[in-house]
This record gives structure tokens, C-alpha cells and sequence, in this order.
């Protein structure tokens, strides 16, 4: 099991983690209470951003904590409470027998994506070289080693996801502002067109 | 090689590079600043009531021990010995994790802080922090943005109205200020061009110290810092004549009291992160000799004493801040973060930004020149903001009184403008909109 170019203090992090996070992420989709469910969440984040670390990946790490389990979990949580939702069946995505087997379904279809991935074989350009990351660390910083390749070689794409976002946001703010103001369907109407 | 290593581990002037060294130098690193820093937060509990009583002439404790000095062991032991309760409706394990997770991410945070120049001894050089993480600050950002589920969740949990109200305001406040304080040190981190708190404490140390190159981040800092740890002027969440006391109202004897314990330690890292990051950490200021290469036991104490002073000075503008000035209302909380501190925040980025690419252009090396011309830019913007664009509006002091024909003017103003609301003469003079209670949840 345990791969000879690994010691034994990586490799027992590494399943540490991946247990804590797989049975964090079963308790989150078990859990009735929906505050429950969510900080099951937060700590399936907190052990990803574990393994992050684990491959050298540090900058993503500190921003999985900062941004879902600091930001994203918190705004859940606030809509959470404020709405104190009800029962927890009103609220599930998959209800009834067929909603939860076809949840099931989709779930072996994941489970047996994740098994062909792993048992391929990954051509080896595609693998980094072992210290190539902590040499790249130490001459570019923890944010150089992410930065450098996304504003230069990938800046394209970068700038098109940032689009994409503040297009999310516009239609955040319509949808927002057409539900404060449906008090007359004929005026809204009106609007549209 | 391995003769070299040998030689590198004799020499105290050189990291130590064994693991077992490494490892024995993180546990002692470790026990010693989780000691000093409980035992600092228990202090400051009794600094904060003799401040305040400093403040408003009084005498404050003073009957436990020599000068009160042993009041906070008498409200440990009294806080130990009372009975805990539990409310009917309260969801148990939320209810007891919350005083823990309100307090771990400021404790945390103390990890990658660097306290001191490295202390040399016969295994090598140690480095004076506990980890020094490559993403550092970024580290610290993250968990401070954890410390909002204590109080969220303490609130939530209690099912009681006032405790939510409470969780409710502080996770609102808590995510909106945080956004302003990232970009406050976003400046920080331009000019150190690493994340590594270190290498920001180094730079400072070879060229100004921020709070004169980056004078307005360490303002935005410094307010984004008063509303994460919800202290006067921000402790809305725990506002007492609203919400009882807020987010703890249900919690009794030490689960109680570990919010304090929470507050004053998110206080302490506060400090600590405005001393690191505007006032050089450990630095002695002027004198360079501290980070001169052969690092003796005297600069270690002599810069750990220097980096405690420097906590303990913003420890004390927190608390006078707070038995100086009342609270905030809700509204202007949250305008003062998203209309004002926001803006500033992501102009200041691109002033210095822009002033640091001119610098670079003219072919300045980075050091007191350089700082210099940052001042420059910086008295100039202070002078723009808080005198011709502020004008006394959003910074006023405490003791300032209006100009009579200011007042006047104002009146005029208020006079009109309730006029032009009520065009209508025979309106009813009853109490106006702002009078109507806004209480009542459904």
C-alpha cells in the first residue's frame, strides 16, 4: 500500500485527512439539521485545503479556507438562520423514492468515474518532478508560483472567468431588484418590454 | 557533505537544519507562547477594568492581591465554581463548541507571527516563530475569517431572539469588514512583494516602517481590525441595550466568560498584526544592530521586548478607544464599510501601486529614499482625506464643537428638508417616520 517514494509521515497524512474529509462529507449530506450540514461542510474544506498543502499547493489552501469556509460558508449560514428553515424535508433536493434514487444513481456514476481516472495511466510530461514545487517555492514565493502563469500564459482565460463573474453578479443584482419591485404585474410587463 | 552538516548544525549562526532539532524547537516555541498568551489574556482582563477606570477616575479593582493584581484568578475561580446551564430549546453540541471555535482561530494565528531575531544556540540558529509558513498573512486571513462561526453559531444555537439578533449582526459585520481589511494590506504586500510575515518585518526593517509608507491602509487596518474583534465602537453583536448582551446571553460561568477570554485574544493577534505588518514586528527602531548577522541572546530578548511593547501600546489604544467612544448604529456601520472604507481600500491599491511603478521607473532602489517619497504621497493623501474631503464628518473628535454658523446652516438644511417632505400644510405633526419602533420580527 504504501508507495516507496513516500515516507510513512506523508502517506498517513494524506489518508488522516482524506478519512476526515470523506466522512465529513457523508455526515453533510446525512445530517437533518441543516446548520449541521453546513459545518460538516466547512470541515470537508479545512480537510481539502489539508491535502492542498500536502501537494505543495499552499496558496490554494489558504484560499479554500478564506474564501468557502470564511466567506461562502459564513453567507449560507446567515441565510440559514435568517430564513430558519423548516422542516428538513421541505428543503432536500432529492425527495420522494425517485428524486433519492436517482441521486444514488448519479452518485455510482461519480464513484465510477473517480475509479477509471485513477486506474489510468498519467503520461509522465504531465507529471511535476518531486521537489520541482519547493524549488519553484523558494525562488518565486508561495503567490509567484500561482500568479506568473495566470497573468501571463493563461491570461486570456483569466480574464474571461473575471467576465464571467461580474456578469454574475449583474444578474444578481437584476434579480434582486425586479423581486423588490413586483408589486404591479402590469407595470413589470411594462418593463419588459 | 555530511562533514558540512555536522559543521552547520555546530554553528549557532546558521538555521539549524536537523529535525529532531526542529522538531523539540516547535513543541518548546509552542508551550511557550500558548502560556504566555493565556496567561497575557487573563491579565488584560484586569488591565482593561483599570484602564477604564484610569479613564473615568475611578480606582477600579483593587481589593484581590496587591493593587487588584490577583482579581483575574479570583473571576477564573469563581467563573470555575458556578453552575453551568443549559437553556431547554438550545442545540447542545453547537452550544458548547461555540466558545471554542470563537476563541481557537485568534490563538491559531499566533503560529506564523514572528516575535523575535533568531535566538542562536549551540544546535543552530532558531527562528523566533512558530511556523513560518510561505503563505503567511494569507494564513492569518484565513483564520481569522473563521473566527465569525463562534459567535455565529453561539448565537444560532441558544434559539433565543436576542442571541441570534446578535449572530445575525456580527456575521453581516464580520464578512464586510473583512473584505476591507484584505485590501488594506493588499499595499503591505505590493511593497514586500511576499506573503511571508518575515520578509514584511525585514523590509520595514531596511527601509520605513508602513504606517509611514502606507499611513492610509494602516487606518483601514486598524478600523477593519475594531469591528472583526467587535469592540467598542463595533460591538453591535453584544450591544447591551438592544440585545441584553447579544450572541451570549444564554451562556453562564466559564463557557461564558471563555467569549471574554475569545475577545481579548482576538484583541492580542489584532495588535500583534498591526504591529507586524505597519510598525516593523520585532524591529528596534532606527537602531539597526539587531539585524545584524551575529545574532547573540541580548537581541533576542532586547527585540522581544521591543515587539511585546509594541502589542501592548495597541492593546491600550483598543481599550481607551473603547471607554472613549459610543456605539455605532447599524446603518452607519455598515455604510462606514461598503460606501467608505471599500472605495478607499481599492483607490489606496491602485495610488500606490501606481506611485511604486514610477518609483521603480526612475530607477529608485528600494530603501529610506524610497520610503520617503511614499510619505510624501501619503501626507498628501491623509491631508486630501481627512481634511478636505472628510471636513469632519466621518472622523470628528470626540470634544469637537460645531461652528455656530455651521450649526446654523445644518438647521436651515434640516428645516428645508422636512418641509419638502411635508408639502402638505395640514399634514399631522405626529411623530415622524423616524419614530415608529422597527421592532416586531414576524
Amino acid at each position: 500500500m504504501t508507495d516507496p517514494a513516500y515516507p510513512l509521515f506523508y502517506t498517513f497524512h494524506f489518508y488522516l485527512f482524506g478519512v476526515i474529509a470523506l466522512a465529513s462529507a457523508l455526515a453533510f449530506v446525512t445530517r437533518k439539521s441543516p446548520v449541521a450540514a453546513a459545518l460538516w461542510l466547512v470541515n470537508v474544506m479545512f480537510a481539502l485545503a489539508a491535502l492542498y498543502v500536502m501537494l505543495d499547493a499552499h496558496f490554494i489552501a489558504a484560499i479554500q479556507v478564506l474564501v468557502y469556509a470564511g466567506a461562502i460558508m459564513v453567507v449560507f449560514l446567515f441565510v440559514i438562520m435568517l430564513l430558519n428553515l423548516g422542516h428538513p424535508s421541505e428543503i432536500a433536493d432529492a425527495r420522494g423514492k425517485w428524486g433519492k434514487m436517482a441521486a444514488g444513481v448519479l452518485g455510482l456514476i461519480l464513484l465510477a468515474e473517480i475509479a477509471v481516472v485513477s486506474g489510468t495511466r498519467v503520461r509522465p510530461e504531465w507529471v511535476v518532478p518531486r521537489g520541482e514545487m519547493n524549488r519553484l517555492l523558494a525562488e518565486k514565493g508561495a503567490i509567484g508560483v500561482v500568479a506568473d502563469p495566470l497573468f501571463t500564459r493563461y491570461l486570456l482565460a483569466f480574464e474571461l472567468t473575471s467576465i464571467l463573474l461580474l456578469i454574475a453578479i449583474v444578474g444578481a443584482v437584476a434579480l434582486g431588484r425586479r423581486s423588490d419591485h413586483t408589486t404591479d404585474p402590469a407595470e413589470e410587463s411594462a418593463h419588459a418590454g | 557533505m555530511s562533514e558540512l552538516l555536522l559543521l552547520q548544525v555546530a554553528n549557532p549562526q546558521v538555521v539549524a537544519s536537523s529535525t529532531g532539532v526542529f522538531l523539540i524547537a516547535t513543541l518548546v516555541k509552542m508551550l511557550v507562547v500558548f502560556t504566555l498568551y493565556m496567561v497575557g489574556v487573563a491579565l488584560l482582563t484586569l488591565a482593561e477594568r483599570k484602564i477604564s477606570a484610569w479613564i473615568q477616575d475611578r480606582h477600579g479593582p483593587n481589593r484581590v492581591g496587591p493593587h487588584g493584581l490577583l482579581q483575574p484568578a479570583a473571576d477564573g475561580l469563581k467563573n470555575i465554581m458556578k453552575e453551568e446551564t443549559y437553556p431547554d430549546a438550545a442545540y447542545k453540541p453547537l452550544f458548547i463548541l461555540a466558545p471554542a471555535m470563537a476563541f481557537l482561530p485568534a490563538l491559531t494565528a499566533w503560529a506564523v507571527i514572528p516575535f523575535a531575531s533568531p535566538l542562536p544556540t549551540r544546535w543552530g540558529l532558531i527562528p523566533m516563530v512558530v511556523a513560518d509558513l510561505p503563505i503567511g498573512f494569507l494564513f492569518i486571513l484565513a483564520l481569522t475569517s473563521l473566527g465569525v462561526y463562534g459567535i455565529v453559531l453561539a448565537g444560532w444555537s441558544s434559539n433565543n431572539k436576542y442571541s441570534l439578533l446578535g449572530g445575525l449582526r456580527s456575521s453581516a459585520q464580520m464578512v464586510s469588514y473583512e473584505i476591507a481589511m484584505g485590501l488594506s494590506t493588499i499595499p503591505v504586500l505590493l511593497l514586500a512583494g511576499n506573503v511571508t510575515l518575515s520578509v514584511i518585518i525585514d523590509q520595514q526593517a531596511h527601509g520605513l516602517y508602513n504606517i509611514l509608507n502606507l499611513t492610509i491602509a494602516f487606518f483601514i487596518f486598524m478600523v477593519a481590525a475594531f469591528a472583526e474583534t467587535n469592540r467598542l465602537p463595533f460591538d453591535l453583536p453584544e450591544a447591551e441595550s438592544e440585545l441584553i448582551a447579544g450572541y451570549h446571553t444564554e451562556y453562564s460561568a466559564m463557557k461564558f466568560s471563555f467569549f471574554f477570554i475569545a475577545e481579548y485574544a482576538n484583541m492580542v493577534t489584532a495588535s500583534a498584526l498591526m504591529a507586524t505588518l505597519f510598525f516593523g514586528g520585532w524591529d528596534i527602531p532606527i537602531s539597526g544592530w539587531e539585524n545584524a548577522a551575529p545574532y547573540t541572546v541580548l537581541k533576542t530578548v532586547a527585540t522581544a521586548a521591543m515587539f511585546a511593547a509594541k502589542v501592548m501600546f495597541f492593546i491600550f489604544v483598543f481599550m481607551w478607544i473603547r471607554w472613549t467612544l459610543p456605539r455605532f448604529r447599524y446603518d452607519q456601520l455598515m455604510s462606514l464599510g461598503w460606501k467608505f472604507m471599500l472605495p478607499l481600500a481599492l483607490g489606496y491599491i491602485v495610488v500606490i501601486a501606481s506611485v511604486m511603478l514610477g518609483l521603480d521607473a526612475s530607477g529608485i532602489e528600494y530603501g529610506p529614499l524610497y520610503g520617503l517619497a511614499l510619505f510624501g504621497v501619503n501626507l498628501a493623501l491623509v491631508m486630501i482625506l481627512f481634511v478636505m474631503v472628510d471636513h469632519g464628518r466621518i472622523i470628528s473628535p470626540a470634544y469637537g464643537r460645531l461652528d455656530p454658523r455651521e450649526l446654523e446652516k445644518l438647521r436651515a438644511m434640516r428645516q428645508r428638508s422636512t418641509l419638502a417632505r411635508r408639502p402638505d400644510a395640514r399634514a399631522p405633526v405626529g411623530p415622524p417616520k423616524a419614530a415608529r419602533v422597527t421592532g416586531g420580527t414576524p
